[in-house]
Order: C-alpha cells, then sequence, then structure tokens
C-alpha cells in the first residue's frame, strides 16, 4: 500500500514538475503567429497539388498573408474558394474564373493516320518526344502517350479511343497539372467562358499539314483575315488574340479543316 | 580514460543507428539534405544528452532510495517526451523553415528508440552519472555521424545514375546497409 502511495505521488510530482517547466517554456517560446494564415488555411482545398506554384496550401497560405500571393492564385478551390480567402484578408475577388483545361489538338489515330514510324517504347509522351519526336508525322500534335492523365491528381483526364485525351469537366479543379506536364504544351489552360479555340499547334507549311493530318490548321488564314486582329496568323498557325476576339467575326463554317471552333459552354 | 572510452563506443564502435539499428526512422526520414539532417541529429543530441542526465537523476535519486525501479519506463518516457516537447518549441521559435523540415519527425523523437534505450542502457550497464552524460554525448554525436554520412551519400546518389528500380528509398536502403557494414570494422574494438 506505501509503495503504491509513493509511486503515485512520484509520478505525480515528476509530473507536475515537468508540466510546470513546459508550461514555463510555452510563454517564454511562444510564436507569434499570424492567426490569418492558419484561416487562410482553413479554406483552401488542402490537396497540397502545388497548382498554385508555393509548396503546398499551407505555404500559399502564408504567401498570402504576406502579400505575396494573390488572393485568387489558387487555381483548385475556384470562385468559391478565391471569395472566402479575398472575405479573410478584406479584399475583392472580382475577375477570377475557373480555368479549364483545354486541349488543342483533334488529330487522333483517325485524323493524323499517317504514321512516321513504328513507336515501341514505354508509353509516355515525354519520352515518345525524346525519340525523334513520336511516331506521327506531325511534330507538333498529341503524342497520346497519356502523360497528362497520369498527371492529373484528380482523375479528371481520360485517353479516349482515338488517343486524344478528354477533360471530365466535373472533376477537373483546374490545377494546371496536366498543361505542365504535357511536352508539347497542347494543353493551355483557359478561363472555362472562352468559347473560340484553333484546335491546332501545327506550324508546318500549308502542303504538310494538309497532307499529314485530316485535322490540321493549314495556315489558310481565311478566319483571320476579317478578324481585326482577333485571329493572327503565326508560322502558319492562326492563333487567337482574345483581347481583340469577336467572335461573331469569324467564319467558323469556312475553316477547311474545321479546326478553329466554337464549343459549346455547358451551362450550369 | 573510462568516459573517453564510453564516449567512442557510443559514437562509434556501438553505434546507435548501424550497429545496434536503433532510431532508424529519421535516419531514413530526414536523411535527404545535409542541413536537415544535421539539425535533427542535433536536436535528437541534446535530447539524448538531457534525456541521459535528467533519467540517471530520476533513477538513482527517487526511483532507486524508494524501490520504485517498475516506474523506470514511464517516468523516462515522461522525462523524453517533455524534452521533445521543449525543443519543438524552442526551434519553432528559432526556425520556422528547420521546424517544417523536420516535420513529423521532430515529435517523433518522444518515441525513438535510440533515446529510450540510451537510458534504459545506461542502467542496465550501471553508469555512473558522468558516464552516463557521456554516454548520452557519445550516442548522440554517433547519431548525427550516421545522419551526416547518410545524407552525404543520398545528395550525391541524387545526381548519380540510379537504375529505376533502385531509386528513391531502396538504394538509400542498400546504401545503409553499406555503412553499417563499414561500421562492422569497428566492432570488438571496445566490448559495450
Amino acid at each position: 500500500m506505501e509503495t503504491f502511495l509513493i509511486a503515485i505521488a512520484t509520478m505525480g510530482g515528476l509530473g507536475f514538475i515537468f508540466a510546470g517547466a513546459l508550461a514555463l517554456a510555452d510563454k517564454k517560446l511562444s510564436v507569434e503567429e499570424n492567426p490569418l494564415i492558419s484561416r487562410v488555411n482553413e479554406v483552401l482545398p488542402g490537396a497540397n497539388c502545388g497548382g498554385c506554384g508555393f509548396a503546398g496550401c499551407y505555404d500559399f497560405a502564408t504567401n498570402v498573408v504576406e502579400g505575396k500571393a494573390k488572393v485568387t492564385g489558387c487555381p483548385v478551390g475556384g470562385s468559391e474558394c478565391a471569395s472566402s480567402v479575398a472575405t479573410i484578408m478584406g479584399v475583392d475577388s472580382d475577375g477570377l474564373e475557373r480555368m479549364i483545361p483545354r486541349i488543342l489538338c483533334l488529330g487522333g489515330y483517325t485524323e493524323a493516320a499517317q504514321k512516321m514510324a513504328g513507336y515501341n517504347g514505354p508509353l509516355s509522351c515525354s519520352a515518345m518526344d525524346l525519340v525523334s519526336g513520336g511516331d506521327k508525322m506531325c511534330f507538333y500534335g498529341c503524342l497520346g502517350g497519356g502523360d497528362c492523365v497520369a498527371a492529373c491528381p484528380f482523375n479528371a483526364m481520360i485517353m479516349t479511343s482515338n488517343a486524344l485525351p478528354e477533360v471530365i469537366e466535373d472533376l477537373c479543379t483546374g490545377c494546371g497539372m496536366c498543361a505542365k506536364a504535357c511536352p508539347r504544351d497542347i494543353i493551355e489552360m483557359h478561363p472555362i467562358s472562352r468559347e473560340v479555340f484553333v484546335f491546332c499547334k501545327s506550324q508546318d507549311d500549308p502542303k504538310t499539314s494538309k497532307a499529314i493530318c485530316a485535322a490540321a490548321c493549314i495556315g489558310c488564314s481565311i478566319c483571320a483575315r476579317k478578324s481585326d486582329g482577333g485571329v493572327v496568323m503565326n508560322n502558319n498557325l492562326a492563333v487567337i488574340n482574345y483581347e481583340l476576339l469577336e467572335p461573331e467575326k469569324i467564319p467558323f463554317d469556312k475553316c477547311p479543316t474545321n479546326s478553329i471552333r466554337k464549343i459549346s459552354i455547358p451551362v450550369n | 580514460m573510462e568516459l573517453v572510452l564510453v564516449f567512442l563506443s557510443a559514437a562509434i564502435v556501438n553505434n546507435f543507428v548501424l550497429a545496434y539499428f536503433l532510431g532508424i526512422c529519421p535516419f531514413i526520414g530526414v536523411s535527404g539534405k545535409l542541413s536537415s539532417a544535421f539539425s535533427m541529429g542535433l536536436a535528437s543530441t541534446f535530447v539524448m544528452v538531457i534525456a541521459a542526465t535528467v533519467t540517471w537523476l530520476i533513477y538513482h535519486m527517487i526511483l532507486v532510495p524508494f524501490n520504485l525501479e517498475f516506474l523506470q519506463y514511464v517516468s523516462f518516457i515522461l522525462v523524453i517526451a517533455s524534452l521533445v516537447q521543449f525543443v519543438e518549441m524552442f526551434i519553432k521559435k528559432v526556425s520556422q523553415p528547420l521546424y517544417r523540415a523536420l516535420g513529423i519527425f521532430l515529435p517523433l523523437i518522444t518515441t525513438n528508440c535510440a533515446i529510450l534505450g540510451l537510458a534504459l542502457f545506461s542502467v542496465l550497464r550501471e553508469y555512473g552519472f558522468l558516464e552516463s552524460i557521456f554516454f548520452g554525448l557519445g550516442a548522440g554525436a554517433g547519431f548525427i555521424l550516421a545522419l551526416v554520412l547518410i545524407a552525404g551519400i543520398r545528395e550525391e546518389l541524387d545526381l548519380a545514375e540510379v537504375p529505376a528500380q533502385f531509386k528513391g528509398v531502396p538504394i538509400t536502403l542498400i546504401a545503409a546497409g553499406i555503412l553499417a557494414m563499414a561500421f562492422m570494422g569497428f566492432s570488438g574494438l571496445i566490448s559495450n
């Protein structure tokens, strides 16, 4: 019985001493952390995907609070997240729109059927791109290796049977990892309200691109002619200048390969 | 002379990590970068030395006189946990980046078997007060040595052409094994 009491007293005493010392240390060593950081961190998605360019959600929150990052800097959280961050930081979040990847190549197996060579290596775009530019005749088009599908942290990308990736927009958070993974920069991040795209990146001369891919922009410049700068020609490729673009001036049905298109945006 | 032997024995001959395989998790977990590995080693050494001192005092001044030896684990853990808590506060105050670099491995020092092992060995081998402190110092120095060695190797490995199958953890484990094998060369020089 005596041992019992002594044991309890000993452990109690030791615990008391250490607890006291730690309480003292906590007072002396407390870190003044801006409480905003954890509040911002709470409204972030917490996926730590790095899509914002910082080392994770917490790092992003720190940089937002320190004014080094924009409140709209999180591409994953979308406008909802941006507006909550903006509320915490006391600023406006107007002008943020959901970003979505657009795959600017329509040259799948059926359209770009002509092959330069057989490819038998690892099924990865970056590997295929290294080996003399993949198996397609086109050096600008989608390789179909699925690096973007593998890079997507949200399973929002699939590879179609035509060997072109497709975005499942309901799952997409707009983090932009697919665009970074694409060795040919075919995937671009665009605000979701943008409707007009040139679905081709080929800068081949008109004859070549016409011969090797049915969906290529052949550089005929029909779309550019009356667009008042909305579409400019750059190395045999129509490039859209979104600031000057007036969609009604573009004769979409005149495009011989239908590579400049107006897509329909689902209303939600 | 005795004290030097205790120190060298703990640091090199019976290195906690490479000969006794204690405290492996920070050895693999925080050895990616030389600077954070060294800081982790320093933090652990601090905890080891203070823990060796305080646990010796508690054991010989409180537990033995009252016949409470059965409380040694729980009281040692209490000491170690408090020390780690203190180190954590200290590092958070002094260096935020280091605090985040060490991450979960810092609180994990609490249950690092190298540190509880140190306290228990010192009881088992009936070390005196000074011997205990030197034992803690030696174990800490050995821990830093092991961490810095493997971190240096891993930094070199980052630049080396490692076969795809071995990249990352596998090659680290192999390197650790070879390192442990090299330390076998010291075995038997000093008993205990």
